[in-house]
């Protein structure tokens, strides 16, 4: 109520400069994706995808969208300017989360029944590598400098740092139950991750792989196992660090330097995955179960409308 | 890429391509009693005769995947025995082999037996399939864990559901086995406890003595109407039927239009078919994979049990057996089951503390600790018997 109250008089404040992105958001249960205008957040296209999609990223050179079709073991490339799916890619067996290297080359693949790794070249559409990790890898993460990319497995609790060069497990930190996202830190010094089930996120040393900092989260009126985190998602600045909170419904703030939440910002329901609009002014947050999105401005902190799309909103990127 | 190397940190774990020599296996071993089979009341859903092993076969592989990363191997072996003759014989066994940790698939009796053996010193039972309270109260024994729900939680579970529906009355069918019985106690117990009231016990005596083929469902329909005629005014008709003898028969055939629940219909249980919450659609695929066939609650306890061996070497970081028992119980100990909260053994009982769901057969209803049953230290014991209330003295 007070979202829908609100998000008038928020809206004309960001109204400022006009949003000429697009929204994209992955309908877990519709296999579909749907493109929402950032300026009018009104659905201006629902594409059919493969059958349940799930992470999705811009590609480097911004033409593009990847898609990943998890139950059609491939990715859909859905091309930007004709809002049409231009051609597929190899992904292995049941792709969940993904990266991109930084020169755009390559895509990084949890296969999430298959416990292992797939390197995917995207010129080629060919799987140039296969590397063996723990049970149901998840999170996926490249370092700023493409030499590091990092698997989360849920079944093992592991980050597992993979050498994209010589294609193998440099290095395994043992983290809380249930690993989903990795996320480097924009100046690439720390790897976090977040731990469904263990409820915290470790903060871990990329050069020396110690946790130096496990981040909890005490949200009043709420039993402590109801903070699951998913989603950690870093401004560009390196100064603020968002956390969705799954079930609890809830977005932390949190401050890198002190490792402090301060601030949770109410969304929708079963927040997983979120994604920033290009300038980094909105956060956009995908409701898994209320099947919406949730918008935050991100100066405010504060959530300023939710804007329905398909069934089980799964991740959210937006483009120019 | 030196850098990456073999650091001597102790959070950093050395990568399996450099790992040296594995170290010992950690041996766990399944002690099972084969169940004779019987010509079923009804020909579907066969219950599989590996029920349970199954499940420790998939925990097995899912910890050596784990393992190999830690340098830690785990070795399986089963016992599937025909009596508590044999239950014995293989357990002494595989104590004077040095195996310290099993899985039990063992009637309470047979149980108890074992865990009371001068061998079961230092060794961990953990019970995979029994649901008797009396194994968390007056006959548990400190060398023994459940992963498996006890009665009393499965009614509770039950219960609270029906107190969020303001459902406040049942008339309960109590079949003839002792385990049904036993149902039933956990049933009134719960009922007291949730201030639900059992209007009528019905206990069932009608035995058609053919399957469904010989026209018995035609008199069992009769039957059902003829015993719910006089019950007066209920919500729900809860069923105590734990060998699937009767239970399916009684939906649509009361007199008045009333849901079954209990040990048919609406089911309170570990693990069902049609659960995919929290990540569970991984597992029931794994284990359909693996085996070509559904994982049952047995199945699931068994991987519980087998997953918290390898959960407990992991995070205490040993092989040592006894220390991984000691580890399970500690407070730093928790296993992930795919129930979207940490998983825990209680101190007072050695149950494991575990989200319980209300599932029909095509459809979950419902998962229990219901929202607003609150608790001071974890809403999962408002499932099952608190510690305040324990008759479990170890």
């Amino acid at each position: 109520m007070m979202l829908k109250l609100l998000s008038a008089v928020a809206l004309m404040a960001l109204a400022e400069p006009a949003f000429a992105e697009k929204i994209f958001v992955t309908n877990e249960k519709d296999n579909t994706v749907t493109v929402l205008d950032g300026e009018t957040l009104k659905i201006v296209e629902t594409v059919k995808v493969g059958q349940r999609p799930r992470d999705l990223k811009v590609s480097r050179d911004g033409k593009s969208v990847y898609i990943v079709a998890s139950d059609s073991n491939r990715f859909d490339v859905l091309d930007i300017a004709t809002m049409k799916i231009s051609g597929t890619l190899p992904s292995g067996q049941d792709p969940e989360r993904f990266d991109i290297s930084p020169d755009g080359k390559t895509l990084y693949v949890a296969n999430e029944d298959d416990n292992k790794v797939s390197f995917v070249d995207i010129a080629t559409k060919k799987i140039v590598a296969e590397v063996p990790v723990g049970i149901e890898p998840e999170g996926m993460a490249v370092s700023p400098d493409g030499k590091i990319a990092v698997d989360t497995t849920e079944t093992t609790s592991m980050a597992h740092f993979i050498d994209t060069e010589a294609k193998k497990v440099v290095a395994n930190v043992l983290v809380d139950s249930r690993p989903r996202v990795a996320a480097w830190t924009p100046d690439g010094s720390q790897l976090w991750t977040s731990s469904e089930v263990g409820g915290t996120v470790a903060v871990i040393d990329a050069k020396t792989h110690a946790i130096l900092k496990k981040i909890s989260f005490e949200i009043p009126g709420l039993t402590s196992g109801k903070a699951q985190p998913v989603d950690i998602k870093f401004t560009q600045d390196g100064k603020t660090a968002f956390v969705a909170l799954g079930p609890a419904n809830r977005v932390a703030v949190i401050d890198p330097k002190s490792y402090e939440v301060q601030k949770y910002i109410l969304v929708g329901q079963r927040d997983w995955n979120m994604g920033f609009s290009p300038d980094q002014k909105r956060l956009y947050v995908a409701n898994g179960v209320s099947n919406d999105i949730t918008i935050i401005d991100v100066a405010d902190q504060k959530a300023v409308k939710s804007v329905p799309v398909g069934r089980s909103p799964w991740g959210v990127v937006a483009a120019p | 890429m030196k850098l990456f190397g073999l650091c001597a940190l102790a959070a950093l774990v050395a990568p399996s391509a450099f790992a040296q020599a594995p170290a010992a296996p950690i041996e766990i071993d399944y002690l099972g009693l084969k169940v004779e089979r019987t010509l079923q009341f009804a020909y579907l859903d066969q219950p599989p005769p590996d029920a349970g092993l199954q499940g420790a076969r998939v925990a097995l592989a899912d910890n050596q995947t784990t393992g190999q990363f830690l340098n830690q191997t785990f070795h399986l072996t089963e016992d599937m025995v025909d009596d508590a003759a044999g239950a014995v014989d293989a357990f002494k066994k595989r104590v004077a082999a040095g195996t310290k940790l099993f899985v039990t698939d063992l009637p309470a009796p047979i149980l108890l037996q074992v865990a009371d053996l001068p061998e079961a010193k230092g060794v961990t039972l953990l019970d995979a399939t029994t649901r008797d309270d009396s194994l968390r109260a007056e006959s548990c024994r400190r060398n023994v864990l459940h992963t498996a729900p006890s009665r009393a939680m499965l009614a509770d579970a039950l219960m609270q559901y029906m107190t969020i529906k303001k459902w406040g009355k049942i008339a309960l069918v109590i079949g003839g086995d002792p385990e049904d019985k036993l149902y039933a106690d956990a049933v009134r117990n719960s009922a007291r406890k949730f201030r639900i009231k059992i209007v009528k016990e019905i206990p069932w005596t009608f035995d058609p003595g053919s399957r469904r083929t010989d026209t018995g469902a035609y008199a069992e329909g009769a039957e059902v109407a003829r015993i719910t005629q006089d019950v007066g005014d209920y919500d729900l008709l809860v069923v105590a039927d734990e060998a699937d003898n009767f239970g399916d028969e009684l939906g649509y055939r009361t007199t008045e239009p009333r849901p079954v629940a209990g040990t048919q219909g609406l089911v309170p249980t570990a693990w069902a078919r049609p659960f995919e919450q929290w990540g569970a659609t991984q597992l029931q695929g794994r284990f359909l994979k693996a085996t070509n066939r559904w994982m049952t609650e047995s199945d699931y306890g068994a991987w519980l049990a087998v997953r918290s061996v390898g959960e407990a070497a992991t995070r205490g970081n040993t092989t040592d057996p006894v220390k991984i028992g000691e580890f399970m119980r500690s407070k730093d100990f928790d296993v992930a089951g795919f129930k979207g909260t940490k998983l825990t053994f209680r101190d007072w009982d050695g149950q494991l503390r575990e989200p319980l769901l209300l599932a029909d057969a095509r459809s979950l209803v419902s998962v229990s600790p219901q929202p607003g049953f609150l608790h001071q230290f974890s809403e999962l014991d408002t499932l099952g018997v608190d510690r305040p209330e324990t008759k479990c003295h170890m």
